[in-house]
Formats: C-alpha cells, structure tokens, sequence
C-alpha cells in the first residue's frame, strides 16, 4: 500500500458494523470413546467444526503447548473453545486447565469442564482456577447450545471492540493521510473483560453472600 | 394405505415405550435420538455400538482385576474400570447397566468380593440383554424404511 493510500472498508448505510463470527471451531477432551463421539456429535449439530482427542496430554501436544509446534498453529484450526473431561487418566481436566491459564498465548480461550459427579467443591475448584462453565455429564443438547451462545456472544463483542477500532482507525487514516504512521496507537480505551475473570468475579460475589 | 406399514409402526412404538418402562433405557437415549438425522441416520446405532464395545472391553478389564489367581485382587482397579463403565452407559442411556455400576462400585469400595463378582455376572448379563433388545428395535426400525414407511416419533411420558 502506497503512502496516502486509504484501504476501503464496506460500511453499511446504518453505520453499525455487523461482524458475522465465523464457526467455532472447539477443542473436545475425554478419555472415553463413546463419550467422545457424543460430544461431537452434539458440538457438530451446533455448528461448530470438532477436533476430539482422548487425553489432556493430546490436547497440550494439539495446542502445541508440550513445546512441539501444535496442530492449531495453522490459522485455519485456531482453537476458540475446549470442552474437557474432568477425570482422565495421566492429566485430569484441572491439571489441563491449569496448564491453559498459565499460558500467555492460551489463557483467553475458553474452557468447559464436564463431570459425571455433582461435587460441589470440585465445581468451585474449577470455576476458581478460571473454568468459563461446568457440564454435568451426561450432556444434552441444550447444555451444548448454552455454551455456544455464551461463547458467541463473547466472541462477536471481540470482534466489535477490534472492528470498532478499526474504524477509528480508518476515520484518522482518511483526515490525516500525509503522515503513514498516524494511526499504529493501541486502541484500549474499551476494557475487554475476559469472560473467564467475569465468572470469577461473580464466583466471589456469590460465595460472599454466605 | 399400507396395513403393513401401519402394523410395524405400531409395533415398534409399544416396543419403544417397554424399554423405557422396563428400566432399560432412559431420557438420555431420548437425547441421543435428537443427534440423528438424514445426514446422520445411524448415529444411535453407531453411538451403541461403540458402547457394547466398551462393555466387553471394561468387563474383561473387571474380570481380570478379580481374579484371585494372580494375586491379591485391585479393588481401586475394579472400580476404575466400574467408573468408566456407569459413565458410558450413562451416556447412552442404559439405565440398568447404569444402576449395576452404582452398586457394583459400592462393593468395590468396601472390598467386598462376593458382591464384586455378583455384579461382574450380573452387569454382563445386563449389556447382553440390552444388546438384543436394542438390535430387536433397530430391526424394526429397518423393516419400516424397507417398507416404504417413517420411523415414527415415540413420545416417552
């Protein structure tokens, strides 16, 4: 792009523009095959592209979070949500979520624990160490549908935050062309709040109703 | 009008709602039924499959954790292979087979020998039973597609 050139951008008549979130695509641990194949199923009857590995070390490896370069590092299988088992065998569901949150590159993406027993504290756990839900097994339909809706919604105010500050961005570009460098400032002025602290903070609100 | 279709269908209705009345099957295979569709007709069949599979595999893992011949019997390994097995069939909706587990990992638990064995014997049976059962449904199930009729909705309850 030449200096002074302006990249043009499609903005509707209303002014508002409306970024179509593309599909989730939505990583899935469990060490057990049958539930691993409902999980996919439930997850590809939502629309979402499904990536199912059997244990919390393949999912690391996928991520490329064992030190190898991962799968998902091609841009095409960028990871935007995991839902893992809570009790496997070698690394647990926690110890996998433990591992995402202590990841600079991995921390932002959601994760969903399902569990087959309904312990209260082992939920707590979760949801402290940063768990975006917790599912108990066995998973509906409309529990698949909840999350989705949850993370959707998190992602398209991602997408607008960035969109909106691109617009910004354009509009600077567009009144001050002679210099090439006026618009490179980081646009922070709207606090994005990572869904996983929001719980967390809620999590505190209820506990201190106790 | 095709009386045979009819019939078929009525069959494989009242058939249905006796499983789920016997105890052998419960919602969560009324929630598998959602997944399938034209683009996936045999998901249940398939989801089943992989099930009885798991059944042969954790029984045989139950047995030989039992078996007093090699040693001093595991019991936390007994009950590994129990916890994989009621997660599985709860999945699926295999209600007795579920139910098994739940007292079969109690036994597990407090060592007991006796009412470990009982519930491998029993568990066994179970799965078996569930398998014909559920083959006898899908049959029917084909004879009506055959026929040139719908598998018909079965509302439980």
């Amino acid at each position: 792009m030449a200096v002074g050139e302006v990249m043009r951008m499609e903005i509707p008549a209303g002014g508002d523009l409306t970024v179509t979130p593309p599909e989730l695509h939505v990583l899935a641990v469990d060490d057990s095959i049958v539930d691993r194949k409902v999980i996919e199923r439930l997850l590809r009857i939502s629309a979402c592209k499904v990536t199912t590995v059997d244990s919390g070390a393949r999912a690391l490896q996928y991520l490329g979070l064992d030190g190898n370069k991962g799968a998902s590092d091609l841009k095409d299988l960028k990871v935007n949500l995991i839902v893992t088992d809570y009790s496997m065998p070698g690394l647990t569901g926690y110890d996998l979520l433990k591992k995402i949150k202590e990841s600079s590159t991995f921390r932002e993406i959601p994760v969903v624990i399902m569990s087959s027993e309904n312990i209260l504290t082992r939920i707590e756990q979760c949801l402290k160490e940063g768990a975006e839900d917790f599912l108990l097994k066995p998973v509906k339909l409309a529990d698949v549908k909840r999350i989705k809706q949850l993370i959707m919604r998190n992602e398209a105010e991602e997408c607008k935050t960035s969109s909106l500050s691109n617009k910004r961005k354009l509009v600077e570009g567009n009144i001050d062309t002679s210099s090439s460098s006026s618009s490179s400032h980081d646009d922070s002025s709207v606090e994005d709040i990572p869904s996983s602290k929001r719980m967390k903070s809620e999590f505190e609100n209820l506990s201190s109703l106790h | 009008m095709n009386a045979g279709i009819a019939q078929l269908q009525m069959q494989f209705r009242d058939y249905t709602i006796s499983l789920y009345q016997q105890g052998f099957l419960d919602d969560q295979f009324t929630e598998l039924k959602k997944l399938q569709d034209d683009g996936s007709p045999d998901f249940v069949a398939e989801v089943l499959s992989l099930f009885f599979e798991d059944c042969v595999k954790l029984i045989g893992n139950m047995a030989r954790a039992l078996d007093k011949s090699t040693g001093t019997v595991d019991f936390s390994q007994v009950g590994a292979s129990v916890h994989q097995l009621k997660g599985s069939s709860s999945s699926v909706g295999a209600k007795r087979v579920k139910g098994l587990c739940v007292t079969f990992k109690e036994y597990c638990e407090a060592q007991n020998y006796e009412g470990c064995v009982r519930c491998l014997q029993q568990v066994d049976i179970e799965y078996k039973t569930l398998k014909t059962k559920l083959q006898d449904m899908f049959n029917l199930e084909k004879q009506i597609v055959q026929a040139g009729g719908v598998v018909p909705q079965v509302d439980i309850d």
